[in-house]
């Protein structure tokens, strides 16, 4: 009999059990043996270095306070990067990137300090403790306490050298992190999603805050994200406006992971089923099925406890019926009715406004949100790793047409990176979104081994806008930092990286680069022991210099990364040349077409006025010809439509 | 920040408590646990045994008693007489041997039952932690804490998951 239900491997995940998807491996040029990061002699101030592709441009330590204290996330904004710290946020000018300047620095102790930054807004995510209203160093000592504050903190920072704390918005599980969202539609306001994963306050220490599962309280704080809601004219009154329950429904699709159509037709099965008589149970607060076969085994072992024979009576349904749910909760080990578990929060989310999309690292899950309606997010799909990867953090693409969940195994403080561990762990996995749908393509996990005493393990990152590729520089702690393309993602491949020894040989004394993100030409690193690192990539076989001069064309105002913006490179010839370099890269263009179009390039960079013009445009009909016949055609027509915009660009 | 005695509980209790899931988990292989379950226990074996060290070397490095992993709990001694403390969620050596004795779906079905259990427990340990005033204020303290309370509730849905599958047969 054919078998309709195509997933269900004895486990009925979402996704990947039924997909047949074996856990792939990068492409290593080196092998682990011999590769420059092993070995690497420790030290906190003095610990050798590896470099491939790239070139330090400058390391800084945090200033006296600060130093011995964990440095955290990034944000920039114009010439400055505000770095996050245990003890309170650094401000770095970073108009010489090889010499960045300490322009302020709060003394504002809680974990983990993470940052971001809105037009004049500073804004801080706190969680740990010791966390005070007053930004004081002593801790707050009692378990329930007015001091204490778990939430957002605003800082005005119009004049940036001075900041000044403006808001301490209290929330009830505190904020690990949190992203920030421009709703196109409400100028006057800034949104933001806050991730708070770990215990919820006591009402005595913040009213309203509900510890109870949504079974007994329908008002829980749990299972939903919290939106605060900031006024840009007003930011001192910023507060929670919404807690959007994004977590209902979930259930384990018969396909490869969740989609907008699986949520609506579960409901509509379930609903149905319901309707018709069937039997339903509650299995970590969501309704599911009973299937026909376990229906049965229940039904004859009614029979049988009541010492009956032959086939189970009316009512015997009807018993099953009132014990059911009690059943099921007995074989899942569940206490008392309903019990819940399962993703109560997400770790972190990454908004890219552009598309109206999110994806959302929500324990576990990796969710995929509509957030059209910034205020109101919609889960539409969501997915789950066969290998039990438990997502802390999302990245897309530039075009949107992939998804990247990092799994922070051993939550950054373990050493992941050792030759045992398991290459599916502790890495990224890469997906694919076709129709709204994510698919599974790959692992990409740093392809160095690391000793047993540096922390290692995937961590937070950017895209770096090389045009016509997915490239992306990421962090992985003392595994130091790996630039990677992703453009074929079944195929991620690591094209430059740097790495130093463990900070201590002796123990796991915690460093290496918590976050790493390009901006404005520059790689920034936020080392957690030793400060702040500027990095540039140099040009090598993975990478041209036209490339890099078109990746420079891209300038933000400002960066977080949990808000992607959306590349867009203006036209120059740095752009048009990158697109012919990756066109001799693949192969997909002739030798002597490569020569030909370059020669073209330069003679109409030379030219000026409308011989430019003109020069540029009679490129472009003999490309449109090269591109029907192209391995690449759809490079060849971006090649031809950089032409065209720089064509059109007034000389 | 500095530390409580609670802190110092928790840490100790806590190693003694992943001693067992991993001698639970240990079992897996060699007694035809299904692939997902064998998954699942090599995660928990890895992170486990890894967070034991980091809880060993906080107390080290804070000249306290570092205690030696014991899968049947706290070492006490009650009126002269010596014996283990199980710490919540902990099985009894009854559930050991049972656990120990079972083979293939018999042993996915009981190991994802009492990891279960397990795991409740040692949630229950982090609420007791930071229950106390003070307590948790130490940056390590907090965030194996909050590591273990959000890797174990992902666990427990998942396992819930599995056990609800196997049941439920179509």
């Amino acid at each position: 009999m054919h078998r309709t239900r195509s997933l269900s491997l004895g486990f009925g995940l979402l996704a990947l059990a039924g997909c047949a998807q074996s856990s792939r491996t990068t492409t290593t040029p080196p092998t682990p043996q011999s590769d420059p990061r092993v070995g690497l002699k420790a030290g906190r101030w003095d610990a050798a270095e590896a470099v491939s592709n790239l070139k330090v441009v400058s390391t800084t330590r945090a200033p006296e306070r600060h130093v011995n204290a964990t440095n955290s996330d990034l944000a920039f904004t114009g010439n400055y990067a505000i770095q996050g710290n245990y003890n309170g946020p650094l401000i770095w000018d970073i108009s010489n990137p090889s010499k960045p300047v300490l322009k302020a620095a709060i003394t504002c102790p809680a974990s983990q300090n993470d940052v971001s930054v809105y037009r004049n807004l500073l804004f801080v995510s706190t969680e740990g403790f010791n966390g005070r209203v007053d930004c004081g160093t002593q801790g707050v000592p009692d378990s329930v306490s007015k001091d204490r504050h778990r939430g957002v903190r605003i800082f005005d920072i119009s004049d940036i050298g001075n900041p000044k704390l403006i808001a301490n918005v209290q929330t009830c599980r505190g904020s690990h992190t949190h992203t920030v969202v421009e709703d196109p539609k409400d100028k006057e306001n800034v949104y933001i999603y806050v991730s708070g994963s770990f215990v919820v306050r006591s009402p005595n220490e913040l009213a309203g805050c509900v510890r109870e599962t949504p079974d007994k309280n329908p008002e829980s704080s749990l299972f939903r994200i919290e939106v605060i809601k900031v006024p840009l004219a007003n930011p001192a009154a910023a507060a929670i406006v919404a807690s959007p329950r994004i977590f209902n429904d979930l259930v384990a699709p018969p396909r490869h992971g969740e989609a907008q159509e699986d949520i609506l037709a579960n409901r509509r099965r379930v609903d149905s089923a319901r309707a018709a008589g069937g039997f339903i149970a509650s299995v970590n607060g969501v309704d599911q099925i009973i299937g026909g076969g376990f229906l049965r085994s229940l039904l004859d072992s009614l029979v049988k406890v009541r010492g009956g024979t032959g086939a189970p009576t009316g009512a015997d349904s009807a018993t099953l019926r009132t014990n059911l749910q009690s059943i099921v909760d007995k074989i899942v080990g569940a206490q008392g009715p309903q019990q819940r578990t399962g993703p109560t929060q997400c770790h972190d989310i990454t908004v890219y406004p552009a598309l109206g999309l999110a994806g959302g690292a929500c324990e576990g899950y990796g969710f995929l949100l509509d957030i059209s309606d910034p205020v109101n997010p919609r889960r539409i799909g969501a997915v789950a790793d066969s290998n039990f990867a438990y997502w802390h953090s999302a990245t897309f693409n530039n075009d949107g047409t992939k998804i990247l969940f990092s799994d922070e195994w051993g939550g950054g403080g373990g050493p992941k990176c050792r030759a045992n561990d398991p290459k599916a762990w502790g890495a990224n996995a890469i997906f694919s979104i076709e129709n709204r749908r994510m698919v599974f393509k790959s692992y990409y996990k740093l392809p160095a081994v690391q000793t047993p005493f540096e922390n290692c393990v995937a961590h937070n990152g950017s895209l770096i806008p090389i045009p016509g590729r997915d490239v992306m520089v990421q962090s992985w702690y003392q595994g130091g930092i790996s630039v990677f393309d992703w453009t074929d993602p079944a195929n991620p491949k690591e094209i430059a990286f740097h790495d130093r020894g463990p900070t201590d040989s002796t123990r796991l004394g915690g460093g290496g680069s918590w976050s790493v993100y390009w901006y404005n030409g520059a790689m920034y690193s936020s080392e957690i022991a030793r400060g702040f690192d500027v990095f540039e990539l140099t040009p090598s076989e993975h990478i041209s210099q036209n490339e890099l001069d078109a990746a420079k064309t891209v300038h933000f105002d400002y960066f977080n990364a949990q808000g992607q913006p959306k590349f867009v490179w203006p036209p120059s010839f740095a752009l048009a040349r990158a697109y012919v370099d990756q066109l001799e890269r693949n192969k997909c263009l002739s030798a002597s077409r490569i020569a030909e179009v370059r020669q073209g390039l330069t003679n109409a960079e030379r030219a000026s006025g409308s011989a430019r013009q003109t020069a540029l445009s009679q490129m472009t009909g003999q490309l449109e010809t090269d591109a029907r016949a192209s391995c690449d055609g759809a490079k060849v027509q971006k090649l031809v439509a950089a032409i065209r915009d720089l064509s059109n660009v007034l000389p | 920040m500095p530390h409580t005695k609670a802190d110092v509980d928790f840490m100790s209790g806590m190693i003694h408590h992943h001693a067992q899931a991993i001698a639970m988990a240990q079992l897996a292989p060699t007694n035809g646990a299904s692939a997902a379950v064998q998954t699942l226990s090599a995660r928990i074996i890895n992170a486990q045994t890894d967070e034991i060290a980091i809880m060993q070397q906080w107390l080290r490095e804070r000249n306290l008693t570092v205690p030696v992993p014991n899968p049947k709990g706290m070492r006490m001694v009650m009126n002269g007489v010596e014996h283990d403390m199980l710490m919540p969620g902990m099985l009894s050596e009854a559930q050991m041997k049972e656990l120990t004795a079972a083979r293939g779906q018999e042993f996915d079905r009981l190991m994802l039952t009492y990891m279960i259990q397990h795991h409740e427990g040692a949630i229950k340990m982090v609420k007791d932690l930071i229950s106390a005033a003070g307590a948790a204020q130490d940056e390590t303290v907090f965030k194996i804490a909050s590591d273990i309370s959000a890797d174990q509730e992902i666990e427990i849905a998942r396992m819930r998951t599995i056990l609800f599958n196997m049941a439920n047969k179509p």
